[in-house]
């Protein structure tokens, strides 16, 4: 009731236009909050209830309190995949960005044909990643393959990648490498957008190049840098395809990454409780490092003068 | 354009004047030039290398695939397993399907982001502020969470076996769609809107009439965005597609690779097909990726 006259009160206030604004602002941004709705906030509102549910989509559901909650801490495979998802975030992660970036500040060079090496750069990431998955088993076969052709021209004894549980992380993060062409860009849309008058104004100062690079470009891009990192990590946190296609979550569960084994106990076990759960654990941790580095942020994340 | 600077002959002899000054400066670049092209080359050779190997290896004979050293160009190019591919799996409707599914979804994307971004940027009310805080918020969640709910309700709705689930939930509007789009039209000037409006010109004729047609850039990488997410897209066909001749090209490509594992020949034609789409638009719209994202505000301002 109060609201009702509240919105009322205020609405009298507003003038015609307003009014029609405030109308037609609903109206026109009515997918997103419906979407916002249906899609987020009812999906996650009905996946907290299936967490104490036991169900196989089959029978009818049955409450079973926190008994998926127990079968999380009994689950060995839990941490085995918390663990490998972890090594190939923290460790892919940055070497991704460090990829990107290098590839950025290249091809912000003024350079001949850039528009060529920028498509080459970008090409693997716009396969589809079936497509990749299936020739990347093909690069990393330990007897046929591209890549230890090429390690031996070194002399580097053969490697198993796909099939060695050490290897396979590795593996996985050196492909994930090619796939930066989206990062790439990123980053080189924040470069060219550095004002050169900027890095002019630090020549004439007398800064050489390497100084000019850390104490201009850097902190110019760097909410770009961070941008990236966050983006990286909730997507590294759900990668999935290759993981499907290449391995099936194998050797010895050395690549059975959070989503695949979310996906597996969905749609292979037919267990929608537990997959709620484990997707609640792998949001909230996300969630989780997404506010430190946003805490973190302040440190090193240069926004312009406030 | 310094390269021409380079190459004009006045420019070089205005710079020979001091040479005997600049010269260590000089051989210094011009070295650093090199180098710069040369590791440029083989990086971009090595990231050609996996489509080299798909190319090669869709136009061999099966017993060619894993001969060692690896022939790049094949002797006789069999043009024909392109051909087989067809006459093995319904790959004719696994194009149509992927096109189908990406063409709505794109018109979905584009038509929602369009308006959201335009009640988000050029339209004052109360409340747009807490609307485009939860747009930055659903920007930054992981959405895994929502994947087996939504699959969910959607088979609630009898949904599951058909295409809707791939295509309807983009007109809905994706956050980082609205954003781009809403970041672009900020920087257009509000005289524009003022102008129609004394005009008499109602809010849907300004966006239609007067912001949509200086939004392209913006427009186009969204598309461009979306066409690429939807085409591309695995997990959605995956979970919601189960009938053969309803696949999309990715799920299509896992299914011939589980089908005729062997015939490598046959899996690199189906991929290269379902490639080529995607390198020819990549080609003609490659300065808008750099573009769009250069309104986005991303690049810190």
């Amino acid at each position: 009731m109060t609201t009702t006259t509240l919105t009322r009160k205020r609405s009298r206030g507003m003038s015609a236009i307003q009014r029609r604004d405030l109308r037609d602002g609903l109206l026109f941004s009515s997918p997103f909050i419906l979407g916002v709705l249906i899609l987020w906030i009812g999906p996650m509102l009905y996946s907290l209830f299936l967490i104490t549910q036991d169900w196989n989509l089959i029978r009818a559901p049955r409450f079973i309190g926190l008994g998926n909650f127990e079968r999380l801490f009994d689950d060995p495979l839990v941490s085995k995949s918390l663990s490998v998802t972890a090594y190939f975030t923290f460790v892919g992660v940055p070497l991704q960005l460090l990829t990107a970036f290098g590839l950025a500040l290249m091809l912000n060079q003024p350079i001949r044909g850039q528009g060529l090496y920028r498509t080459i750069y970008y090409l693997p990431a716009i396969t589809p990643a079936v497509a990749s998955a299936v020739v990347w088993v093909q690069i990393l076969n330990p007897e046929f393959g591209v890549l230890n052709s090429l390690l031996g021209i070194f002399g580097v004894a053969p490697i198993k990648w796909l099939f060695d549980p050490k290897a396979v992380i590795p593996a996985f993060i050196l492909m994930s490498l090619w796939f930066v062409g989206p990062q790439m860009i990123i980053f080189l849309a924040g470069l060219q957008g550095v004002p050169k008058e900027l890095i002019e104004a630090a020549e004439i100062d007398g800064a050489n190049s390497w100084q000019r690079f850390w104490k201009v470009t850097v902190p110019m891009v760097s909410p770009i840098i961070f941008f990236n990192l966050v983006v990286g990590i909730i997507g590294s946190f759900q990668v999935f395809t290759s993981s499907f296609v290449m391995t099936r979550g194998g050797p010895q569960d050395s690549t059975r990454f959070m989503a695949l084994y979310i996906y597996q106990n969905a749609f292979e076990y037919f267990r929608m409780g537990y997959a709620a759960l484990l997707s609640w654990v792998i949001f909230v941790i996300v969630m989780i490092f997404t506010v430190i580095q946003f805490r973190l942020a302040n440190n090193w994340v240069y926004y312009g003068e406030r | 354009m310094s390269f021409a600077q380079q190459t004009t002959p006045s420019a070089a002899l205005g710079k020979g004047a001091n040479a005997s000054i600049l010269r260590p400066a000089r051989l210094r670049r011009t070295l650093g030039r090199t180098l710069l092209y040369f590791f440029m080359t083989v990086l971009g050779i090595t990231f050609t290398v996996p489509l080299a190997w798909v190319i090669s290896t869709s136009l061999k004979l099966p017993g060619q695939v894993f001969i060692q050293p690896i022939q790049w160009i094949p002797a006789e190019p069999r043009w024909s397993n392109y051909l087989e591919v067809f006459k093995q799996v319904p790959f004719e409707r696994f194009i149509f399907n992927s096109f189908y599914v990406t063409v709505l979804g794109t018109l979905g994307s584009v038509a929602s982001s369009v308006t959201v971004g335009f009640a988000l940027s050029r339209l004052r009310w109360p409340g747009r502020n807490i609307v485009f805080a939860v747009l930055m918020a659903t920007l930054m969640l992981p959405g895994i969470v929502t994947l087996l709910p939504v699959f969910i309700m959607f088979k609630q709705i009898q949904w599951v076996g058909t295409f809707y689930p791939l295509w309807v939930p983009a007109w809905f509007g994706g956050a980082f769609y609205i954003f781009l789009i809403r970041q672009y039209m900020m920087t257009l000037p509000i005289e524009l809107d003022e102008a129609a409006r004394i005009d008499g010109a109602s809010n849907f004729r300004i966006l239609w009439q007067v912001i949509v047609p200086l939004c392209g850039p913006a427009i186009a990488s969204v598309a461009i965005f979306s066409f690429l997410g939807h085409y591309n897209d695995f997990m959605g066909p995956l979970i919601y597609i189960s009938d053969n001749s309803m696949y999309t090209l990715p799920v299509g490509l896992l299914w011939i690779q589980g089908r005729f594992g062997n015939y490598w020949h046959l899996v690199m034609a189906a991929s290269m097909m379902s490639i080529t789409p995607i390198i020819a638009l990549f080609f003609v719209a490659q300065r808008y990726f750099v573009q769009g994202i250069q309104f986005t505000g991303l690049a810190g301002r």
